[in-house]
């Protein structure tokens, strides 16, 4: 295999060509995709600030101050406070990094149980396919919302005890939302393999003696990267979404840990007082999910290599 | 045609059974007991609740208990509500025609809007109408259902006062009152929830119909003479609802993760409410009941989307 790829992009004619990496070429076409290139650096300014933002802006998240209950966006607040003074644009940086750590962990869970399923039902084959394929379909049809709802109910007060407040709802939760998000990716997966496994540069490796777990992560899995991919983005988004609606519907983190979501659920009972309140956050947890969908978008043009762009 | 819709029943049959187990496993596994409730409150005396214990029989060996509890179900034997001392089929029933309405009514309305939509927005790919249509259904399913639910009341009833924003169930009004009542107050949830719906459902009809449009078929109709609204109504549109209609069914579970979204919000006396209310307030009977009904509608809902898909297309055979 190295040995052909070598060839090929060696220069031909004396023509220097620069060669351009399957990566390099994918970037260049996501670029193409407007909205999702400047959503990228949107996202990207989002990140920085939840990440950073605490460390520069130095209002605590429970900080009271009865001085200035339910303000509108000022200069000292730039979002406003709520019914004890606490400041909103502290409470929606800090929850910032608690909806993205739950996004990007719950992906990761999705992500890591759909391929190791789609692996596996695609190159078994058989009567192991047959079963997981059903488990999939089973698990496509649970109403998610209700599961989830019941799942925290019936687990959240023996993890907290476990592993502590914050960190056993955040297991719990990622958990819960991981494991309802693996089906989409399992089946892209397996029906991958099933192609791939078929074409001719894996029968050349079975051809020199390569075992089935090296034809699988060297060969077979790296090519049907691409659709999974996109897969992840789109799940770090319904994450993000599944997260908030738990923490809105009063079930997610405990009201003293700030996520968008719960901020939100405190700050809706304001609304004909502080507008501002339900606004912020929930206009956070839109941009968000906003943008990864459309950096999903113009992934997806990005590394399909059959479309023309 | 009958004989179909009984061979789709026997499928859906595995995965009822499969969903049961999923949720007694659940339950099963759940840390302590979860109809402490009994157990805790001191005006049960111990002896009463060893007897309740042995009733409920939640010393026997699981499958004995899985299999009484299925049968239970299936008999509509749901117990009875912890909280409000009734019987658990008695109070899904009150609550489950609501929630039905609302979602009935936000499809049709998700549909009113997707398909001439997406339809148009297809026949005339990367026009101004497609772009300004595919970006808006973007932002559409971006926005999560409660935050639409927020922004919508913060419009319509505090600054419009148009709408009232909590949905009142004991409405005094009789005749044509009475209904401008409650379609005043339900216009918020299903346009919510419709609107939702439609964006993701517009991306479906929209990548359908460009599936199909330039297939040979639509171009032997348009040379046969038919006028472009036939074609496309006739030919395109039909075979472009087949994948359509999959998909739809296939969005059903979160559709109903979005009901109870909406319900909430808008306080609808529906199963997702009462969902709510009784974790909140450990009210075990009930939520496994509402887990349960839930289930079983979204594998209903498949159901139809089958006999729906068979419909549409004469060459799956009913036989």
């Amino acid at each position: 295999m190295q040995d052909i790829t070598q060839v090929h992009q060696a220069p031909e004619l004396g023509k220097a060509v620069a060669s351009i990496s399957p990566w390099q070429e994918a970037w260049r076409r996501f670029k193409r995709h407007r909205l999702a290139y400047w959503s990228l650096w949107v996202l990207g300014c989002m990140v920085l600030a939840v990440l950073l933002g605490p460390l520069v802006y130095k209002i605590g998240v429970n900080d009271v101050d009865f001085q200035s209950r339910l303000a509108g966006p000022s200069l000292k607040h730039p979002m406003g406070t709520d019914d004890l003074g606490r400041d909103i644009l502290a409470r929606v940086l800090y929850g910032g990094r608690i909806s993205l750590a739950v996004g990007m962990a719950a992906m990761l869970m999705a992500i890591s149980v759909g391929v190791l399923i789609g692996a596996v039902a695609g190159m078994a084959r058989g009567w192991v396919d047959a079963v997981l394929m059903w488990v999939t379909d089973l698990f496509l049809s649970l109403p998610q919302l209700p599961l989830l709802l019941l799942l925290i109910f019936l687990f959240r007060e023996p993890l907290k005890q476990t592993f502590g407040l914050e960190l056993g709802i955040f297991i719990l939760i990622v958990a819960v939302i991981g494991g309802f998000r693996w089906m989409p990716v399992a089946r892209l997966v397996r029906a991958q393999f099933f192609s791939l496994r078929e074409k001719e540069f894996v029968e050349a490796a079975r051809a020199l003696g390569a075992s089935t777990p090296r034809q699988v992560v060297r060969h077979i899995l790296p090519n049907s990267l691409g659709p999974v991919i996109v897969a992840a983005t789109i799940d770090v988004a319904a994450a993000i979404i599944a997260e908030s609606t738990l923490s809105f519907l009063g079930l997610g983190f405990p009201p003293d840990i700030p996520t968008w979501g719960r901020i939100l659920y405190d700050g809706r009972d304001y609304m004909d007082l502080a507008v501002h309140w339900a606004m912020f956050p929930g206009l956070a947890i839109f941009l968000t999910v906003l943008t990864i969908n459309f950096i999903g978008d113009g992934l997806r043009d990005a590394l399909d290599p059959r479309r023309v762009l | 045609m009958l004989n179909y819709i009984f061979r789709r029943l026997l499928i859906a049959v595995p995965s009822l059974l499969g969903i049961s187990i999923v949720l007694f496993t659940v339950l099963a596994l759940a840390p302590g007991d979860p109809f402490e409730e009994l157990a805790t409150n001191p005006n049960v005396p111990a002896e009463v609740r060893m007897m309740l214990r042995q009733q409920f029989g939640l010393d026997d060996p699981v499958w004995q208990r899985y299999v009484r509890w299925l049968m239970s179900m299936l008999q509509g034997d749901w117990g009875f509500s912890f909280q409000s001392r009734v019987n658990v089929d008695q109070l899904i029933l009150q609550r489950l025609p609501t929630t039905i309405v609302v979602i009935g009514l936000s499809q049709v309305l998700a549909i009113l809007i997707a398909l001439p939509v997406g339809v148009l927005a297809a026949v005339k790919p990367y026009s101004w109408f497609d772009r300004i249509a595919s970006t808006i259904a973007f932002v559409g399913f971006s926005l999560p259902t409660f935050f639409t639910g927020i922004v919508f009341i913060l419009f319509f009833s505090i600054y419009l006062g148009w709408l009232p924003f909590v949905y009142r169930s004991d409405i005094s009004a009789t005749g044509w009152q009475f209904f401008w009542e409650h379609f005043k107050q339900s216009i918020m949830p299903i346009s919510v929830l419709g609107l939702f719906q439609a964006a993701s459902m517009m991306r479906y009809v929209r990548s359908a119909v460009l599936d199909v449009i330039r297939l040979d078929y639509v171009t032997t109709a348009r040379s046969k003479g038919l006028t472009e609204r036939t074609v496309i109504n006739k030919h395109v549109v039909r075979n472009a609802l087949i994948p359509v209609v999959t998909l739809v069914a296939l969005q059903m579970p979160a559709v109903f993760g979005g009901a109870i979204v909406t319900e909430q919000i808008f306080r609808v006396p529906g199963i997702g409410s009462l969902l709510i209310d009784a974790i909140l307030r450990n009210d075990t009977p009930v939520i496994m009941a509402v887990t349960f009904v839930l289930s079983c509608l979204v594998i209903f809902f498949n159901l139809l989307a089958d006999v729906i898909y068979g419909w549409l297309d004469p060459r799956i055979s009913y036989g």
